[in-house]
């Protein structure tokens, strides 16, 4: 009966992760022409529309042409830790996925299966640690290249990344006062309806939302990779898939921050007049992936209107503004918690 | 000095206030600009041209690739002058006349005409200054694009790639460039 069990739930979870992983990878590919397609638009244009109707059939084109190209390596590089940090970078931006609730529970074969790989009692510090080793890729990429352009952008990147990691805790740390838990399941639960934590926390959403960008090395904030002074960034030796692998973890990277977004900020799953166990469980995945889709689009809409940051006004941003904002919203949420609580 | 379009402006390094020091005032006044292209974009499509299906008209007045007209029984017009090539600021033109003979006076309009004609089109600039020269109204600007090509030397047209076809069907319609032409040079009312 125990093996049977753990049989079911072993199969349960690898499916479920397979799923997540197409999903995840379908996402991020898509994203790559939905961003070309939002760009675009914002600037009076069709995008691309080659590749099938309105150019769906892009993101395919892209991955084909990208395994066609030449896989160059720099005779200077550090072999294996070149081949190693695409692959790293990757691994790193698909781990987080793995304790996002993207909706309640699905009934299957008369088992009920949680839409989510693990639910961990330390979701959020699991995202933070993983999210900060992303920086490892960038760094180990820039520096294995041997190139001086790979090596300021990796130092960049890092320094950026380590900068924003700080007021992004400090963000959440007030939400997990506010909700009492570290698991990412159990806040979401918390903000039924619309009960959202953004009601509550609205400037600690708007600092974790601007570290989201940062940590994404999205526009305004992609210094790791800006074209004009750093002639592409830490990916400027990397050719074919390994570069092609560096652009597809940050569009990774991109999609968890906005599901993480939205789970913890804005109820997940929850929409009021939107029960997640309609249709077997599948009205909470609908609503979680729109919501998620909304951010992606947010995230989207500023890389297209705001200007690159320069670095100094970056760290300035980071060190001066949003690291003592969120020391005082953690101030004022816990003053809040603990005057409505005794 | 004196502004004479009251379009300039002074700029002042001055301290922003803190609205401005926010920052989210403007970033929300970008996106919102933004917003406003997409859901255009979106509603009325796109402001460009989709080039290869769809192609914008010329102006009826466009100047380019040059044509060497014939007159109405088919003998070419240029007398081989040489006053375009004078009129010319970039030297694109040169000529080499020669003198009709016996027996050639359906193909040349008058008893000298060019054995050679060649406009250098990497030379040309195309501002139809050879046209306003021409006594014979013979060498006009077409809408014609001047092709691409790998080799330098291909850029240099000769009579037969500058002298219009004899048949009806091969001649080319400079109607509206020579109306034009009349016009500017219409002496002012």
């Amino acid at each position: 009966m125990f093996l049977l069990f753990t049989t079911a739930l072993l199969l349960e979870k690898s499916i479920l992760v397979l799923a997540l992983f197409t999903v995840t990878l379908g996402v991020a590919a898509y994203a790559t022409l939905a961003e070309r397609k939002v760009a675009a638009a914002m600037q009076d244009r069709v995008g691309p529309n080659r590749t099938g109707p309105f150019g769906l059939l892009q993101p395919i084109a892209d991955g084909v042409k990208f395994f066609m190209k030449e896989d160059f390596m720099p005779n200077s590089a550090e072999r294996w830790l070149y081949i190693l940090a695409p692959g790293a970078f990757m691994f790193v931006a698909c781990m987080t996925s793995a304790v996002i609730p993207w909706g309640t529970e699905l009934t299957l074969f008369g088992r009920p299966v949680a839409l989510q790989v693990a639910d961990l009692n330390i979701g959020i510090l699991y995202i933070l640690g993983f999210t900060s080793l992303g920086v490892y890729g960038v760094m180990v990429g820039g520096w294995a290249s041997n190139n001086k352009y790979s090596l300021y952008s990796a130092i960049r990147a890092s320094a950026q990344m380590i900068s924003y990691e700080l007021a992004m805790g400090l963000a959440l740390i007030a939400v997990v006062m506010l909700t009492g838990t570290l698991s990412l399941r159990e806040m979401a639960e918390q903000q039924a309806g619309l009960n959202w934590n953004v009601w509550y926390q609205p400037l600690g959403f708007l600092i974790f939302f601007v570290c989201a960008l940062a940590e994404c090395n999205r526009a305004p904030f992609d210094m790791a990779e800006c074209e004009t002074e750093l002639i592409g960034g830490y990916h400027t030796e990397y050719s074919s898939m390994k570069l092609g692998f560096f652009l597809f973890a940050e569009y990774i990277n991109m999609f968890i921050a906005c599901a993480v977004i939205a789970v913890v900020y804005f109820g997940g799953y929850n929409f009021p007049g939107l029960d997640p166990s309609w249709l077997g469980g599948l009205m909470g995945l609908v609503v979680m992936l729109a919501k998620t889709f909304f951010f992606i689009f947010v995230f989207m809409w500023i890389r297209w209107t705001l200007p690159r940051f320069r670095y100094d006004q970056l760290m300035q941003l980071g060190w001066k503004t949003l690291v003592p904002l969120a020391m005082v919203n953690m101030l004022l949420t816990g003053t809040f918690v603990l005057v409505f609580e005794s | 000095m004196q502004s004479l379009t009251n379009r300039s402006k002074v700029v002042v390094n001055k301290e922003m206030s803190f609205g401005e020091r926010l920052y989210l005032p403007a970033v929300f006044q970008g996106m919102w600009i933004t917003l406003k292209h997409f859901v255009r974009a979106l509603i009325k499509g796109p402001n460009t041209v989709r080039y290869p299906e769809e192609k914008r008209s010329f102006a009826p007045i466009w100047r380019g690739w040059h044509v060497l007209k014939r007159d109405e029984e088919g003998r070419e017009r240029c007398t081989a002058c040489g006053l375009c090539a004078v009129a010319c600021p970039a030297e694109a033109i040169t000529m080499v006349a020669a003198e009709r003979q016996q027996g050639e006076e359906h193909l040349y309009r008058e008893e000298k005409y060019a054995a050679v004609y060649e406009i250098n089109m990497l030379r040309c600039i195309f501002c139809g200054l050879c046209e306003e020269a021409c006594p014979k109204e013979a060498i006009f600007l077409t809408d014609r694009i001047v092709p691409a090509d790998y080799v330098r030397q291909n850029f240099i047209f000769g009579k037969e790639l500058l002298v219009e076809g004899i048949e009806p069907d091969k001649r080319i319609d400079v109607s509206k460039r020579q109306k034009h032409l009349t016009e500017k040079q219409a002496p002012p009312a």
